[in-house]
C-alpha cells in the first residue's frame, strides 16, 4: 500500500471528524434544502456513503468505480440520487452531495501528509478522480430516473386522454383531447376497436372538439380510424370541427366527404340516434 | 387436405374461417365460393372471420376480390367479425376494402344481406 492511501485510510479512519465538517459544510452551502430533507436524514447519507466510501477505497485497485469493488457505493448513490430527484432537488444540487467531500478530505489530508508532498498529490489526485467519477455516476442516474418519471407521465397521459364512453345502446363518444400523433392514434384506433367488440356498438362519434388544430397527418390519422371502425361494421360521425378547423381542411383539400361531419356533439348524437331509430322527446311542461 | 365449409342457408351462404388462412386455401376458397355461387343460385354470402387473426396483403385483397366475383355473380357480400387488430393491419395497409360490407355480428349480417336482397328487388 502506498503512502498515498495508508495516508486516505487513515484519514478516513477519522471518520467522526470529517463527518462533522463535511455536514457542517453541506448544511452552510447555498445549495442546502432544508425544506426539502431533514438534517438527520443529511447526516446519515453522509455517515453511509463515507464508510461505503472507504471500504471500496481499500479494496478498489486502479480506482475503476464501474468494477465490482464499487457496486455498494454505486447503489448507494443510486438511490440517494433517484430520491432526491423525486424530492425535488437539481442535477448539480445532487452531484454537490458528492463533491462537497473534497474539501473537508483534502484539508485532513493536508494535515496528515504536511511533511510528504509528493503522497499528498498523488492522494490528492486519487480522490479527485474518484470523488468526480461518482458525482457524475450520480448525475446520471439522476437524468435517468427523471426520464423515467416522464416516460411514466406520458404514458398515464396517453391512457387518460382516450376514453369510450357509451351514450346510448349502440352508440359510442369518443371524446378526442390534445394533439394526435401517431402513438396517440394507435392507441385511440385499439381502445375504440376494442370498445366496439365489447359494447357491440354499431356507430361511435369521434369529438374532436379538444384537438387544438388539424393537419393532414391528424386528419390522415382520423380517416384510418374511420375506415378500421368500418371494417368491423361500425359507422363513424365525426363531430365538433370547430370553424378554424372547418377552413383548414378544406384549404388543405382533406376529403372528408366518405364520413358524416357534425359541428357539434349534440347533432351528432341526434343523427345517431336517428340512424338507430330512436328518439328523445322532452316531456310536456306541467301547467 | 385443410377446406373451409360452406354452408347454405336459404338462398344465402355461409362462409366461417376458423383458421388461419393461407395463401393456398384463400384461393382454394375463391373456387369453392364461386363454383357454389353459381350452383346454389345464391344471392348473398357472409364470411365470418373472427377468428382470423393474422392477415397480410394477399388476404386481404383476396377477400376483397371475393366480394367483387360475388357481385359479378349477383350475389351481396357481407364480411362479418373482423378482429380490432385485423381492422387496424388491413387500414395500415391501405386496404379498407372499398365496396365490401361489414357488420359486427352474423345477427347483423344477416339482416343486412336481407335488406340488399330486398332493395335489389329479389326474394
Amino acid at each position: 500500500m502506498s503512502s498515498a492511501i495508508s495516508a486516505l485510510d487513515r484519514v478516513l479512519s477519522n471518520e467522526q471528524d470529517i463527518l462533522r465538517e463535511w455536514v457542517r459544510l453541506q448544511l452552510s452551502a447555498v445549495t442546502v434544502h432544508s425544506d426539502l430533507m431533514r438534517e438527520t436524514e443529511l447526516r446519515e447519507q453522509s455517515r453511509e456513503f463515507l464508510s461505503l466510501f472507504r471500504a471500496a477505497l481499500l479494496k478498489g485497485v486502479g480506482y475503476n468505480t464501474s468494477g465490482d469493488d464499487w457496486a455498494p457505493v454505486r447503489d448507494f448513490l443510486g438511490n440517494v440520487s433517484r430520491s432526491r430527484a423525486i424530492q425535488g432537488f437539481t442535477p448539480s444540487e445532487t452531484a454537490t452531495f458528492v463533491f462537497s467531500l473534497k474539501q473537508p478530505l483534502f484539508a485532513q489530508l493536508r494535515r496528515e501528509l504536511a511533511n510528504d508532498a509528493e503522497a499528498l498529490g498523488e492522494a490528492t489526485w486519487t480522490t479527485t478522480v474518484v470523488l468526480d467519477k461518482l458525482g457524475l455516476y450520480t448525475t446520471e442516474v439522476f437524468m435517468k430516473s427523471r426520464e423515467e418519471v416522464i416516460m411514466r407521465q406520458q404514458h398515464e397521459l396517453l391512457e387518460l386522454s382516450t376514453p369510450v364512453v357509451q351514450l346510448w345502446e349502440g352508440v359510442l363518444a369518443l371524446p378526442l383531447i390534445g394533439t394526435l400523433d401517431s402513438a396517440r392514434t394507435q392507441v385511440v384506433m385499439e381502445s375504440l376497436l376494442q370498445a366496439i367488440v365489447r359494447t357491440g356498438a354499431g356507430l361511435a362519434i369521434i369529438d374532436i372538439t379538444g384537438v387544438p388544430t388539424v393537419d393532414t397527418l391528424v386528419a390522415q390519422h382520423l380517416l384510418k380510424t374511420v375506415a378500421a371502425a368500418r371494417l368491423m361494421g361500425a359507422d363513424c360521425i365525426i363531430s365538433g370541427i370547430r370553424p378554424q378547423i372547418a377552413q383548414t381542411i378544406v384549404h388543405l383539400g382533406v376529403d372528408l366527404s366518405e364520413v358524416s361531419t357534425k359541428a357539434t356533439l349534440a347533432d351528432a348524437f341526434t343523427l345517431a340516434l336517428r340512424k338507430i331509430g330512436a328518439s328523445v322527446a322532452q316531456p310536456k311542461a306541467k301547467d | 387436405m385443410e377446406k373451409i365449409p360452406i354452408l347454405r342457408m336459404g338462398r344465402f351462404l355461409l362462409v366461417t374461417i376458423q383458421v388461419d388462412m393461407h395463401d393456398q386455401l384463400a384461393m382454394q376458397l375463391q373456387n369453392d365460393l364461386t363454383d357454389r355461387i353459381v350452383a346454389d343460385r345464391a344471392h348473398g354470402v357472409l364470411i365470418y372471420i373472427s377468428s382470423l387473426e393474422v392477415v397480410d396483403s394477399f388476404i386481404g385483397r383476396m377477400i376483397s376480390n371475393i366480394a367483387a366475383m360475388a357481385r359479378v355473380l349477383d350475389a351481396e357480400t357481407v364480411v362479418v367479425g373482423m378482429q380490432p387488430a385485423v381492422a387496424i393491419t388491413l387500414v395500415e395497409l391501405g386496404l379498407s376494402l372499398e365496396g365490401v360490407r361489414t357488420a359486427l355480428n352474423v345477427d347483423k349480417g344477416m339482416a343486412l344481406l336481407r335488406e340488399q336482397v330486398a332493395a335489389a328487388g329479389r326474394t
